[in-house]
């Protein structure tokens, strides 16, 4: 077998091992929450009885192991069941909502991640001018900033004092595409906002490093042009580092952008989660959970790949 | 009625101006409030209501575990979703008295014991299915039922017996009830087809509206329902009601025309939104009130002038002020206030005393050790900030109360309920017996003041069937005081509802019961071109 087969094999055999210790994690957290589903659910209004009847109609009085497994055995089927709280089908809801989460995270990659290797290179290109301070010191406030703020910020500045955007992004079926698009620009700003330091530092510090090999002043000796070294000798070299730091990020808009979400009243999968941590209820956070826990293995698997792809040494061990 | 008078009238009608200036501006006229109110209703009614359009409500209080189910509705989201698609027998009108509604009359025997409900005819439910009495009995039935799990087992607890013959129901009760009419109401008891027992959460009603899409915690989408019956209500084409549960973005949304309604505007940002010609406050003094409550069963709290020093020492105009922005009233350590009929407004009002709470204090002897009040930011808006200042005025009066800070989550599991002095909040009930009925009688689910005195469930059970207005008010009266100065409930404020509405939105009246109109802005209002 290729080595290279052999290792996306390993990888991901081993990436299903995590997402099975991942769920038993989840299991176990959510049972030591204090409360159960039956409390969540009836709050303030909870008595004797109707918590002893919720309990019964929800099967919590079966054994924590009894529900882990029957819950394991169903979902290695695909039937990741019935929300306690609302008796929904949570594969569809999850369905709708991932759609949303992947549109979301799609529309600001899409911006993002050019964005932050051309400033990146730029910066590289003007190391330690006015073009590179500049840039680090626009990324740098930008992330600083709590995504709330940021958020508060773009609302205020687009909705308000020029009012061409929405403040609430919730989208549903029905909408057209540029609808859509209309509808998230303003997380998608906050967002591109958020990560665009980290990945465009990533590039700068890796392109630098490279910028200090024997094999870069010979390029500039033979006279090819600043812009040219960078694109042709030094980026090829620093392309490891790079994707890991942008998948990281990509992940990142996956699974991390709950905070952003309730702002724009967007309706992803991290509101959903959360409204479900906050009931107790267990599938949802179960199945959730396994796809954020996927969404980072699987990017992770894919950037360990392209690092090794990109990398001779690596695709071709001794 | 003098020129000035109907210059703002008109100028309140048409939205220029807010009801509450309405209201002082009149009263520097020599109007009354109550006057001034039923002026400016007459007015709004006065208005033609304009059909059309798409009607959106931005709404606090929703989630994604939200369901469709009358009987679960627990937060504002599903209830003003449940409000807009479904209808109860009768709605608690404006000037404390019912309001029919799928019931077309209701009458009662001698003692209160009996009640029958005439149903209107031609209801028809969305399915094009035709509302029946059978429909009523089916869905108080559900109710009753334990493992519906309803918000509304309290209320129909009470009935033994009920019996649908032709449009009329009867409805048998295990004892006198005077306010049974008040009591279906509650929202969570909108008639369903036979009565919701297949399919609690399918969200077919008899409503003004029906559902065209929901997403339970995100939106929910309706358009007329054709054969509606009354024609004062669902002027719109559509409406939609939109979960936004973070403050800043529902005010943006209001402010930039996304919504046109919205619930709890935060009082800090009131003055603020005065500057926006778009956008009106509008107000209600509702039954909701904010309250610590000590467990009168539990050492040190089982000390009658030690629960009086406690009292004593709380500054209730500082906190009306500061945690509702003036948007709201003092409490007086009872759960009733003048939002409910048969009030008594005679009773004195209790105010921050420090001489008195100390000389209480030391009367009932305590050792002098840390008295903690366990409180989460989610016991009510504020609550970190009301406990705070209550511990800043009883350490005034040299009383050694600290804030204990408790997580929101498991908060009204681990706390509430357990812990011996803890926050709490109240969203009050139609009428008087029921509050006390739900918090104070001693056999109460939701006793949560451990409160016990066979004086005070004896005269609240006579209440219930006394017929008599005079002596029934004189009884309620009697409870408050007992309540207040013997109880474990230290009620500060009693919170508005406070909302926000775009100019162009016709037909608002402020309605205490609820919020958003107890439910029905949507379904009463409509958009002015």
């Amino acid at each position: 077998m290729h080595p290279l087969i052999k290792l996306v094999v390993q990888r991901i055999a081993l990436g299903l091992l995590l997402l099975l210790a991942v769920s038993v994690v989840i299991f176990l957290g959510v049972e030591m929450l204090p409360g159960d589903t039956a409390q969540a659910i009836l709050g303030q209004s909870a008595t004797p009885e109707a918590l002893a009847n919720l309990r019964e109609s929800l099967g919590l009085n079966q054994s924590a192991a009894t529900r882990y497994f029957t819950w394991l055995g169903h979902a290695v089927q695909g039937d990741l069941g019935k929300a306690l709280t609302n008796q929904q089908d949570i594969s569809h809801a999850i369905g709708q909502r991932l759609g949303n989460t992947l549109f979301l995270a799609l529309c600001a990659g899409v911006i993002a991640v050019p964005l932050a290797i051309a400033l990146g290179l730029i910066a590289a290109r003007y190391n330690g001018r006015w073009p590179d301070k500049l840039i680090s010191g626009v990324t740098l406030a930008t992330i600083s900033l709590p995504e709330f703020v940021a958020a508060y910020f773009v609302i205020f500045l687009l909705t308000q004092v020029i009012p061409i955007l929405q403040p609430v992004s919730m989208v549903f079926p029905g909408m057209g595409f540029f609808a859509k698009l209309h509808a998230v620009a303003l997380p998608v700003i906050v967002l591109v906002m958020v990560v665009l330091a980290h990945m465009m530092r990533m590039t700068r510090a890796a392109i630098l490093n490279v910028m200090q090999s024997a094999y870069i002043e010979t390029a500039e000796l033979k006279g090819l042009s600043p812009m040219q070294v960078i694109w042709r000798h030094a980026l090829p070299n620093a392309v490891a580092p790079i994707i890991s730091v942008v998948v990281i990020n990509l992940a990142y808009l996956v699974v991390g952008v709950v905070v952003v979400e309730v702002v724009f009243s967007y309706n992803a999968l991290g509101q959903y989660l959360v409204d479900h941590v906050a009931k107790r209820d267990l599938p949802v956070v179960q199945a959730v959970g396994i796809i954020f826990a996927a969404v980072y293995i699987g990017l992770n698997i894919l950037a360990d790949l392209i690092g090794i792809i990109a990398n001779p040494r690596l695709r071709h061990p001794k | 009625m003098s020129s000035e008078l109907n210059h703002l009238l008109s100028l309140a009608s048409a939205g220029k101006m807010s009801r509450r200036d309405f209201v002082g501006r009149a009263g520097a006229l020599g109007v009354s409030t109550a006057m001034a109110g039923t002026m400016l209703s007459t007015a709004a009614f006065a208005e033609t209501p304009v059909k059309g359009g798409v009607l959106r409500a931005g709404v606090q209080g929703g989630q994604s575990t939200d369901s469709l189910d009358p009987a679960l509705a627990a937060s504002d989201v599903p209830f003003m979703i449940n409000s807009t698609w479904g209808e109860t027998l009768v709605d608690a009108g404006l000037k404390g008295q019912v309001e029919y509604r799928v019931a077309e009359e209701i009458s009662s025997n001698a003692d209160a014991t009996e009640w029958k409900f005439k149903i209107r005819k031609g209801v028809e439910y969305h399915n094009g299915a035709t509302l029946t009495a059978e429909d009523v009995v089916a869905t108080l039935k559900r109710h009753t039922d334990e493992k519906s799990q309803s918000g509304a087992l309290g209320i129909v607890k009470g009935i033994k017996d009920m019996k649908a013959e032709g449009d009329m129901v009867t409805l048998t009760l295990n004892a006198a009830n005077a306010d049974l009419p008040f009591l279906m109401a509650d929202y969570h008891l909108i008639i369903q087809p036979g009565g919701g027992v297949d399919n609690p959460a399918a969200g077919i009603g008899s409503g003004p509206y029906k559902i065209t899409e929901n997403e339970a915690g995100v939106r929910t989408a309706f358009e007329k329902h054709a054969n509606y019956w009354d024609a004062n209500r669902g002027f719109a084409d559509q409406v939609e009601v939109l979960s936004i549960n973070d403050n800043t973005a529902r005010t943006a949304a209001i402010q930039a025309g996304q919504i046109h309604m919205m619930n709890r505007v935060d009082p800090k940002i009131v003055e603020m939104l005065a500057g926006n010609a778009d956008v009106l406050i509008e107000r209600a003094a509702g039954p909701g009130h904010y309250v610590f409550i000590m467990e009168c069963n539990k050492a040190p709290y089982d000390n009658n002038d030690l629960r009086m020093a406690l009292k004593l020492a709380v500054n209730r105009q500082e906190m009306v002020d500061k945690i509702l922005g003036g948007m709201g009233s003092r409490g007086n350590d009872f759960p009733i206030n003048a939002a409910y009929p048969l009030f008594d407004d005679s009773i004195p009002q209790r105010d921050y005393d420090a001489a008195a709470a100390a000389e209480a204090y030391q009367k009932s002897g305590h050792d002098g050790s840390p008295l903690i009040l366990q409180v989460a930011p989610g016991a009510f808006p504020g609550a970190v900030e009301a406990a705070q200042l209550f511990q800043a005025s009883a350490n005034a009066a040299g009383i050694p109360l600290q804030v204990k800070l408790e997580p929101d989550d498991g908060y009204w599991s681990n706390v509430w309920n357990v812990a011996p002095f803890c926050a709490s909040y109240w969203g009050g009930r139609p009428v008087q017996d029921q509050m006390y009925s739900t918090a104070y009688l001693s056999t109460a689910d939701w006793n949560d003041t451990k409160f016990v005195d066979p004086h005070f469930d004896e005269v609240l059970i006579a209440a219930r069937g006394e017929l008599d207005q005079t002596k029934r008010k004189a009884m309620y009266s009697e409870l408050a005081l007992i309540v207040r100065d013997n109880g474990g409930l230290i009620c500060p404020m009693f919170n508005d509802w406070v909302e926000g509405r775009r100019k162009e939105v016709g037909g608002w009246i402020a309605n205490p019961a609820g919020s958003l109109m107890d439910g029905k802005a949507l379904s009463m209002c409509w958009l002015n071109a």
